[in-house]
């Protein structure tokens, strides 16, 4: 029995393995500008963490079989070395191995949290509600019209609760259900969330950030690739959580002006 | 009760059996042969002497989380409101704090009386009644503060600074009457000779922490709100 | 009042019905209580999942009998989308707290702790009777939101404000339901403070003679290092479900912000704060997760040591790295907040300390490993849950340090990714804690043996089957498949369905092969072979008792005396190769010679 308990602890890490070495579901293809070192951080963890989960459940494994079959008369044996080998590999090995993780994934981290956004990048507004996401650009003026959320309302299309009449920056706002941004674009989200916590997640493009209520948010990216993609929720927002999601269309300059000009017409 | 069958457990003298290095937990007999265990050091506290502190610890954990919500809350919006605190909380402090020495009071003479021969004269309960009695001032006087505070229009959900006074006076309070509850609890038992010095001790730590706490809860109103 | 002739002075027991079964003062009975509620609970808790996994794999599939749940929330049997996330919450919430929480921690220890220091009872058995009942009620508060208007709440165990927080307008569950859930959870916290008041002082005031801190099992020290946990984490979260309640209740705004509008409704509600709620429940939300598993690093220990019939490479090393585990837990909380807005120095902050709690974890594993060198290893139900727990908790391990590292979350927070983790640490590994202890101090609790047979069937559909369950978890999270979601309509994720129902029918099957346990449980309860009173060889007091199971106060007219360390194995004494902490025998050890 304790030998087979072996055989199946391996079959059953290295059947875990092969699906990741093969990559068979993997992280969608990157297409922004700071998710490399997203990926190699991502890459270079799955190596240290692979390793250490296959030497493991090998040695876990290797050990029951080896002495799960030992006779009473067997006199039992200590591990050379004892526990002090113990608390030094975990700290040499696993202690140095997590920090650089760690000093080298702050890298990643900043570049996506620390960098200001470039003075030319490009706004854009998000408001998150249930169970939606709508997209706001300021126009020709540069500027977005003042929210007031009194004005919501669903029935007139008012999404952002924008006073047209009264405002005058608001009056070449732009509102949309889908999000469109020109590619090579650095891109500034201003994210405020309408309702409950949502969350704003695009794989491809290495963004996942929470709407906060309450608190204006705002993160900044580039495209690189055009196509199109999906933004989802990811923080529980209700009943249609699983159905919060707009596309995310990355354009040549050229459609992205197009595609404005045709937005703003319809407003 | 468990505890009157309970024997102590040893502390037995370190380094006093084979100590090879690296090798512990189970691998060693920690009494060495012909040891006698009668000779090594008795120390056990009863467990409500230790109790209390788990106890205590345990409250402030729970007021250490208040204050932080209280902190967290005022700087999340610009929606706090200077509110003055009703004088009466400031006599109220004092009759809380002379709880506590009457407390005082009352633990010195049970403890010479139980320390004493027990002759037939009667428990002396009196201070600890006084304790009883300012306590029940007290929770009448924060009572007075809410209806202080009610007739100046501010209730529970009025402003953030109302909802921490309400809450933070209403926890405080409840676990005011656990120690009310307590000396009750004392004074039957001293009555029927059954007081254990332990709980006597035991439950004045618990008022005269309530005493503290509260005098910490006014400094933090008082600052914030 | 102490008493040096070693004599007890016996409090008869009781005899009337209610108070020996019910509200009895036993910890004997108090932990066999606590072992039925989470029995009961974790019975529920998979149904549950199972209902879940269904419809996960064949989203309109129609579930026969589930419009008897509820008519509104499975209307023609098929389960509506907020349904889901209503039985996903009651899933969560019964699983962590009235399950990983109650059985390895407050049944285990409650029954076994008092009996290992050498105490005739914990020193407050009606605070300790009061833990089990407030734990029941906070149960019945709980499951009572089945049976309220627009049922269960939906926002998950974090209930994350505002949502948890605007009442029913922020949908099905969220009014009545959230109400209940709080109240369940702070009276919860009741219970388990008071438990661990009890657990803390036995461990410290209530040891036998010659019982030193360093002479209790590892089972006795992860019940102490987690009652600690308990008693600081439990504090915490109460006053937070207090305000939570007070939010909805009484109109106040600690967690819901200004402006916000619902169904074109602006909420009267103002300057509340909702990171405040996350930082509150993640300060209880962390170290709730080592209280769900150290207990069963200590009990696997303890099976593992018997079973090896040697004692770890270095018990001091075990309670250190156990200790670590539980002051670091409560330093890392942010973790779980890298993309919630929190200021993203924090997250780095909170990075490096949920790095280093590897450090303790990767020791406790180490010793593990290395105390199976040389060991003379017997295979049997109870060792076998106790090697699948290190095999699981490794597995449930490396996924940590994707999520400890802030730029990793980024792709993996909320997907299932997530999921797999915990359900594999603190999940799978718990439960198998708790299998490896009941197989293990069945024969002590009852008497009787477990059905050996059974239970290795039962392990191996376990084991393989949680393997098949939870491994896909992480390929899932790894393509970006989002957590609680009722259907994936996501273009992205629909090549991802066929894994989900691979999933669920591993969980189906494994989930099937529990009522081999509960069978067997019931059965060996009754018509078991009859245990002798130390039947596997071991060495702690709880197989010192006078009689199998324990009489009324453990230890009979007197209480042991302790003369050993914990784990005398390999040694060649007059009983074997095994020495009782309570035999006054002196014998050479294997370290003596070495």
């Amino acid at each position: 029995m304790g030998k087979f308990f072996a055989v199946t602890i391996v079959v059953i890490a290295i059947a875990s393995a092969i699906p990741i070495l093969r990559h068979t579901w993997w992280m969608a293809p990157d297409i922004s500008t700071h998710g490399a070192p997203i990926d190699e951080q991502m890459s270079e963890t799955m190596a240290e963490a692979g390793i250490s989960f296959l030497a493991s459940q090998i040695i876990l494994a290797l050990f029951i079989w080896k002495f799960s079959s030992s006779r009473p008369s067997d006199p039992i044996k200590s591990f050379p070395g004892g526990a002090k080998a113990m608390v030094w590999a975990a700290f040499l090995l696993v202690g140095t191995e997590v920090l650089a993780l760690g000093v080298f994934g702050v890298k990643a981290w900043a570049n996506v949290y620390f960098a200001p956004p470039a003075a030319n990048a490009m706004p854009v507004q998000v408001q998150a509600g249930q169970f939606a996401f709508y997209f706001r650009y300021p126009g020709p003026d540069g500027t977005f019209g003042p929210l007031h959320p009194d004005l919501i309302s669903e029935s007139n299309a008012n999404f952002y609760g924008i006073d047209v009449d009264h405002d005058q920056d608001s009056k070449d706002d732009i509102v949309t259900a889908e999000m469109a941004i020109p590619v090579n674009r650095e891109i500034h989200l201003l994210m405020h969330a309408k309702d409950v916590g949502h969350s704003f997640f695009v794989p491809e493009l290495r963004v996942q950030q929470d709407f906060v209520p309450g608190l204006d948010l705002s993160m900044h990216f580039t495209a690189t690739k055009i196509g199109r993609y999906e933004i989802v929720c990811t923080q529980l927002c209700g009943l249609g959580h699983y159905n919060m999601k707009a596309y995310l269309s990355v354009m040549s300059q050229e459609d992205f002006d197009n595609w404005l000009k045709k937005q703003a017409a319809m407003q | 009760m468990a505890t009157t069958i309970h024997e102590p457990p040893k502390i037995e003298k370190q380094g006093s059996a084979p100590h090879p290095v690296g090798g512990n937990g189970g691998g060693r007999n920690l009494v060495p042969a012909g040891a006698d265990l009668a000779r090594v050091k008795d120390y056990a506290p009863p467990p409500a002497s230790t109790g209390i502190w788990v106890v205590l610890a345990s409250i402030s954990m729970t007021f250490a989380a208040f204050t932080s919500a209280l902190i967290v809350r005022q700087g999340s919006a610009p929606d706090w409101r200077h509110l003055a605190l009703p004088q009466i909380l400031y006599f109220n402090t004092l009759v809380l704090i002379a709880s506590s020495v009457t407390l005082e009071m009352a633990r010195r003479q049970v403890g010479a009386y139980m320390a004493g021969p027990r002759d037939q004269t009667a428990a002396p309960a009196r201070w600890l009644y006084i304790t009883l009695l300012l306590g029940l001032f007290f929770v009448s006087g924060q009572y007075v503060a809410w209806l202080q505070l009610r007739a100046q229009g501010l209730y529970l959900a009025t402003n953030p600074n109302s909802s921490f006074f309400y809450v933070l006076t209403a926890m405080h309070g409840l676990h005011l009457l656990g120690g009310l509850g307590g000396l009750v609890r004392v004074i039957r038992r001293l009555d029927r000779s059954i007081l254990r010095k332990s709980t006597l001790d035991a439950t004045s730590r618990y008022w005269h922490f309530m005493d503290v706490l509260w005098v910490y809860l006014l400094l933090l109103l008082w600052m914030k709100l | 009042m102490h008493d040096m002739s070693h004599t007890v002075h016996h409090h008869a027991p009781p005899t009337s019905f209610i108070r020996k079964h019910i509200f009895s003062l036993d910890h004997k009975v108090i932990g066999k209580q606590y072992y039925g509620l989470a029995l009961v609970a974790v019975l529920v808790g998979m149904v549950l999942s199972w209902i879940m996994r269904i419809h996960l794999g064949w989203t309109n599939y129609a579930i026969p009998g589930l419009h008897l749940l509820s008519s509104n929330g499975a209307p023609g049997n098929v389960m509506t989308p907020e349904y889901y996330l209503q039985l996903m919450t009651m899933h969560a919430t019964i699983m962590v707290f009235f399950v990983l929480t109650t059985a390895p921690f407050a049944a285990f220890g409650n029954y076994f702790l008092p009996i290992q220091v050498g105490a005739e009872d914990m020193p407050f058995p009606h605070f300790n009777m009061m833990s089990f009942w407030v734990t029941f009620v906070a149960f019945l508060v709980l499951v009572a939101s089945f049976f309220v208007g627009d049922g269960p709440t939906l926002g998950g165990w974090t209930q994350y404000a505002p949502l948890s927080a605007v009442g029913a307008v922020g949908g099905p569950g969220e009014g009545m339901g959230v109400v209940l859930w709080a109240a369940s959870i702070a009276i919860f916290c009741v219970g388990q403070l008071l438990g661990s008041l009890n657990f803390i002082t036995t461990t410290l005031d209530m040891r036998t003679r010659g019982m030193s801190l360093w002479r209790l099992p590892l089972s006795a020290w992860a019940w102490f290092i987690t009652s600690c946990m308990g008693l600081t984490a439990f504090a915490v979260l109460m006053p937070a479900c207090i305000l939570l309640i007070l939010d909805h209740v009484a109109g106040t705004s600690f967690f819901v912000p200004s402006n916000l509008v619902i169904n074109d409704q602006l909420q009267p509600h103002s300057g509340g704060s909702t990171l405040l709620w996350q930082h509150l429940f993640w300060f209880f939300g962390h170290p709730e997760v080592y209280i769900a598993i150290v207990p069963g690093m200590g009990i696997v220990s303890h099976v593992l040591i018997t079973n090896m019939r040697k004692p770890m490479l270095s018990h001091r090393v075990m309670v250190y790295s156990m200790g670590a585990l539980a002051v670091l837990s409560y330093m890392v909380y942010g973790h779980h907040m890298f993309v919630s807005g929190m200021n993203p120095v924090s997250s780095l902050a909170f990075s490096f300390p949920t790095l280093i709690i590897t450090i303790p974890s990767t020791i406790i594993v180490l010793i593990w490993l290395g105390s199976l060198y040389g060991a003379k290893l017997r295979i049997n139900t109870a060792s076998l849950f106790a090697l699948g727990f290190v095999s699981m908790f490794i597995s449930g391990g490396v996924s940590g340090f994707f999520l400890a590292q802030p730029s990793i979350d980024i792709m993996l927070h909320a997907t299932y990714f997530v999921v797999g983790h915990f359900h594999m640490v603190m999940g799978v590994a718990a439960m198998f804690g708790i299998f490896a202890g009941t197989y293990f101090w069945f024969p002590k609790i009852f008497g009787r043996m477990m059905n050996e047979t059974l239970g290795k069937v039962h392990f191996w559909l376990s084991f393989v089957g949680t393997y098949c369950i939870f491994m896909p978890f992480h390929y899932l999270g790894m393509a970006g498949n989002v957590r609680r979601y009722q259907a994936f309509v996501i273009e992205y994720m629909q090549p991802l369905i066929p894994v989900h129902r691979f999933i669920t029918v591993a969980a189906l099957v494994t989930g099937a092969a529990q009522f081999i346990f509960l069978y067997n449980l019931i059965h060996s309860r009754f018509w078991g072979k009859p245990a002798t009173d130390n039947p596997w060889q071991a060495t702690s007091l709880e197989w010192s008792t006078p009689t199998t199971p324990p009489p009324h106060n453990n230890f009979g007219d007197k209480l042991p005396v302790v003369y050993h360390d914990p784990y005398q194995y390999g040694v060649e004494s007059s009983t074997g190769d095994y020495l009782m902490q309570a035999s006054p025998e002196q014998v050479k050890t294997a370290y003596d010679e070495a």
